[in-house]
């Protein structure tokens, strides 16, 4: 392994260059006449000076202490890292769809415009919506502007009592924040003992100060509210609207459609379900559907067809606005595309039937050694907890970090936080049954361990690039960038 | 079904069903109401082979004019600059590309430390303390920057420049609506309200309009107009009634003019694609976020740190978490989560590559080459000027004939013309914005030239 620690700023040399630009060809400008006084910079900033070599290297070392998809499992709950076809990455480096200028004319875009308006299609398709907006950059920004939506629609009935956004205790940090940030109060529900929305809790909270209700479903446990029918009819019943969190969705592709249980709103996470990577936190996409009644809302523009050629709308009097630049995450709604091309109706069915496969298959294979709080079938990922264990000394934490040393990403921990040492596992349709094995096996392994020899599993990871990291030292005195 | 993605043979799915006790695929299902569950297929086009999809896409592409087979003269937003080659091989190495967020820090170094090197670049440019680890574009920074100004000191009204972009007030006045913030525009100096045609803030009207309950003054440089702003003669404003500053900077033009932090700015923000990424129509772009000390424990979104491991060896690791969504629920700072860590990748890549003295060269080119096309369609007495003062890569004229008329006719000749202004700002109605990158060669804007001047001789007069 090569230890080279150093940052690129550190392999600085003066005078070396990493660029190849055309040499100027008209006339120079006298920088010093042309921006008087206070204009110019006095002190060049402390950029490094260094070869594309130098670059090369120095970023292939660095991939080489990072771990994707393609290094191996990947089981983060919730995040749905499943594997990131290569054609979808050809398509969309392709210069004639990624090298255009968002202001270009429509007339010259033709090409572009008709991949969204047809991913807007697909997407209500299957998520049983009128419309989708494909503006949101992310999950989150898409709850954002659903919630504006909510916000927008009350506003627009003179409903102005409804302040009120309920979220179960079990949900994704970024409902409440996205519910705060669009002006909202926020009000947590318990879950029952089986794990879904308490709905007499629910029924105690709904009146007519409540603007809507956001749910993942299946939530966070994996386990499919079953009462969603009653849950929307209660909500719906009060006045409220229903937010759908689809960080879930790849469960249910072509199985089953927020729309039908009654949700208003939904958003779908392209870098989940829809197999575009994550590119180590991001660009995603966060497209939202909506009802009918709610299209007025959406944010502009809204991509029409008329006569076979497709325009950008403005002309909206109700909606919200924009919530992001032009359209977008466009690099990625095309991977997203052509996955969906390339699946077809009954290839997404199959992904989702699988995922759900391959989670029952590891919680049944693991039941026996650690505790699973809601055992009985789950969606595409379940919630096992590391409870036993740590009344050994071995915590989810250590888990995690055993896990590292045997070449598998760990599950996401600590979270839902209604679970104790939680591990929450999401292996997705990708993984063939011999991963699945290996990570069983290591699994069971590891609570054996954490029963016969609880210390020897304390100091791991061993084999990383860097051992466990002092993350108190890190946001005590923060060092957040490099200096001199 | 079969799918080169699902590796599951059918004889597996059988064993596997077995072990999880269930008799079918659809069994799996049986906590989903039956009358929720799906009878009939989704309607969406038959599946496509990996070579099918490829002829689909060329298909669409040929239904695009791309800036490859056009020459850009278009910004307002989004530019259209060199990308060395080095940057994608990175940016496509999976390790990069195909990793999460980097929760699980041992595993996640070559992330973690390419963000850190990132933060200090952007800190640098700007002048600044500190830098988050990117926002999903300029628009949304400029948000998150209005939004920490009023939770700062308590205040809920923001003073924006109406020369900054469109778009990015757009997206302030959706964010804030719901806020309890107001937003007050303030107007720019033009030749009918004063003889200074500057194009920059009016700063008397800025002087009208602050006060005790001015969270912040947000101000872009260069401006939408490409006009450099007096970012110091506005901090002083600022100053004088305890206000912040938010200044959005082009990251290419710091390259040669002084950073908003030493000309008094308290948060400097904007639109990263310029530093190695693609215009992408529109997306992902790449918001940057930099701050002064005293804002850092504000600050929106993922923040890099360093620090130790367990034998004293240097790592780097998400930090500053209690910020966040995912540990403050309804009260974090942001409820941002995924972000642009790629984009922001490929900005650290062009930087390293560029360096100091490239970054330096890229932005003269720009002054070089805008100022040219400046004074050559000036020359040629087809356009006329609207504002008198410096600007950077991009200007306004006023030709004589209308904008949107010059580039339909601009197109037909394989040149992508400039932003007419018209509806964004009546005002300045028949204006147009016209942009010049490094990557314009003398002959391309020769060419641009001569063809805006016979398109005005032979058009319908702009009046």
């Amino acid at each position: 392994m090569i230890r080279d620690e150093k940052l690129i700023f550190e392999k600085s040399v003066e005078g070396r260059i990493g660029y190849s630009l055309p040499a100027n060809d008209v006339p120079e400008v006298d920088l010093e006449v042309v921006y008087p006084g206070d204009m110019l910079r006095k002190t060049a900033p402390q950029l490094p000076e260094v070869s594309e070599v130098d670059v090369i290297r120095h970023y292939t070392n660095l991939s080489k202490r990072n771990y994707g998809v393609d290094s191996g499992f990947y089981p983060l709950g919730s995040c749905t890292m499943k594997y990131n076809p290569k054609i979808n990455e050809d398509i969309a480096s392709m210069e004639g769809l990624a090298q255009m200028h968002p202001l270009q004319n429509p007339q010259t875009a033709q090409g572009n415009l008709e991949i969204l308006y047809n991913m807007d299609k697909y997407l209500s398709e299957i998520l049983g919506m009128e419309r989708v907006t494909l503006q949101p950059a992310a999950g989150a920004q898409g709850e954002m502007t659903g919630l504006m939506i909510i916000k927008a629609y009350h506003m627009h009935r003179l409903d102005s009592k409804r302040v009120k956004i309920i979220v179960p205790d079990s949900s994704h940090g970024t409902n409440p924040a996205s519910a705060a940030l669009a002006g909202f109060e926020v009000v947590h529900i318990p879950s029952d003992e089986r794990g879904c929305v308490d709905i007499n809790a629910l029924e105690d909270i709904l009146d007519d100060t409540v603007a809507g209700l956001m749910l993942t479903n299946p939530n966070t446990l994996g386990l499919f509210e079953e009462d969603i029918l009653k849950i929307s009819r209660m909500v719906h019943d009060c006045g409220g609207l229903l937010y759908y969190d689809g960080a879930n969705m790849n469960a249910i592709m072509g199985i089953a459609r927020p729309g039908d249980m009654g949700f208003d709103i939904a958003h779908v996470n392209l870098h989940k379900t829809f197999s575009t990577p994550h590119g180590g936190g991001g660009p995603g996409s966060g497209p939202i559907g909506v009802v009918k009644e709610l299209v007025p809302f959406l944010p502009v523009p809204v991509i029409e067809k008329v006569d076979d050629y497709y325009t950008l709308d403005y002309d909206r009097p109700l909606s919200i606005g924009k919530v992001k630049s032009f359209y977008g995450n466009f690099g990625v709604i095309l991977r997203a595309y052509s996955y969906i091309r390339t699946m077809g109706s009954q290839g997404l069915k199959a992904a989702s039937q699988t995922a759900v496969l391959n989670a029952n298959y590891i919680r049944k294979r693991l039941e026996d050694l650690y505790d699973i709080p809601h055992n009985r079938i789950c969606m595409h990922e379940f919630v096992l907890s590391a409870q036993r264990q740590a009344k050994n000394g071995v915590t989810a934490l250590d888990i995690a970090k055993n896990l590292l040393d045997k070449g598998i990403h760990p599950p996401t921990i600590y979270f839902p936080l209604i679970v104790q040492e939680a591990m929450m596992i999401e292996p997705t349709e990708t993984e063939s049954p011999e991963t699945l094995d290996n990570f069983i096996e290591i699994m069971r392994d590891l609570a054996i361990k954490a029963q016969e020899n609880p210390e020897s599993l304390k100091n791991a990871p061993k084999e990383t690039y860097v051992s466990r990291l002092d993350e108190v030292k890190a946001a005590r005195t923060p060092v957040l960038r490099w200096k001199k | 079904m079969k799918s080169s993605y699902i590796p599951m043979t059918r004889q597996q799915q059988e064993a596997m069903l077995s072990t999880v006790d269930v008799k079918s695929l659809d069994e799996l299902f049986s906590a989903i109401p039956e009358e929720l569950r799906l009878q009939k297929d989704l309607k969406l086009p038959e599946p496509l082979s990996e070579h099918e999809l490829k002829k689909h896409m060329n298909t669409l592409a040929q239904k695009n004019s791309d800036t490859i087979g056009n020459t850009c003269f278009l910004g307002a937003g989004a530019y259209d600059h060199i990308i060395p080659s080095a940057v994608k091989h990175i940016t496509s190495r999976q390790e990069f590309y195909t990793a999460y967020t980097p929760y699980q820090p041992e595993i996640s170094q070559g992330v973690l430390q390419s963000i850190f090197e990132y933060q200090t670049m952007i800190a640098e440019l700007t002048g600044m303390d500190a830098a988050n680890a990117s926002l999903y574009d300029g628009a949304t920074a400029l948000y998150e920057a209005a939004l920490l100004a009023s939770r700062y000191n308590g205040r809920k009204e923001i003073l924006i420049a109406r020369s900054v972009n469109p778009e990015y007030r757009k997206v302030l006045y959706s964010g804030l609506r719901y806020s309890g913030i107001t937003v007050k525009e303030v107007d720019f100096y033009k030749e009918e309200n004063s003889n200074n045609k500057s194009g920059t803030i009016n700063l008397e009207q800025l002087q009208d309009h602050i006060s005790k309950n001015t969270a912040a003054i947000a101000i872009q440089s260069p401006n939408f107009f490409g006009i450099l702003e007096d970012i110091k003669a506005v901090s002083h404003t600022a100053k004088e009634v305890g206000a912040l500053l938010i200044a959005v900077c082009d990251p290419i033009s710091l390259g040669v003019f002084e950073s908003p932090g030493a000309l008094g700015a308290d948060i400097a923000v904007g639109e990263a694609q310029p530093l190695g990424n693609p215009m992408n129509f529109g997306g992902p772009l790449l918001g940057y976020f930099a701050v002064k000390s005293p804002f850092i424990r504000r600050m929106p979104g993922r923040i890099v740190g360093e620090t130790i491991d367990s034998q004293g060896r240097r790592g780097f690791v998400l930090t500053l978490q209690a910020r966040e969504q995912h540990i403050r629920r309804e009260k974090a700072t942001s409820n941002i989560c995924t972000n642009q860590a790629l984009c922001a990748l490929a900005a650290a890549n062009y930087l390293s590559l560029m360096g100091k003295e490239g970054l330096k060269e890229v932005a003269t080119q720009c002054i070089n080459k805008s100022v040219y096309t400046y004074h050559s369609l000036l020359e040629a007495s087809q356009v006329s000027q609207v504002f008198e003062a410096p600007f950077f890569r991009e200007f306004v004229v006023r030709p004589k004939i209308k904008p949107n008329a010059i580039n339909e006719a601009l197109l037909t000749e394989k040149i992508i013309g400039g932003y007419d202004l018209t509806a964004e700002y009546p005002e300045l109605e028949g204006c147009w914005l016209v942009a010049v990158t490094e990557k314009r060669s003398k002959k391309e804007i020769d060419d641009f030239v001569s063809k805006v001047n016979s398109i005005c001789q032979g058009g319908i007069i702009n009046d």
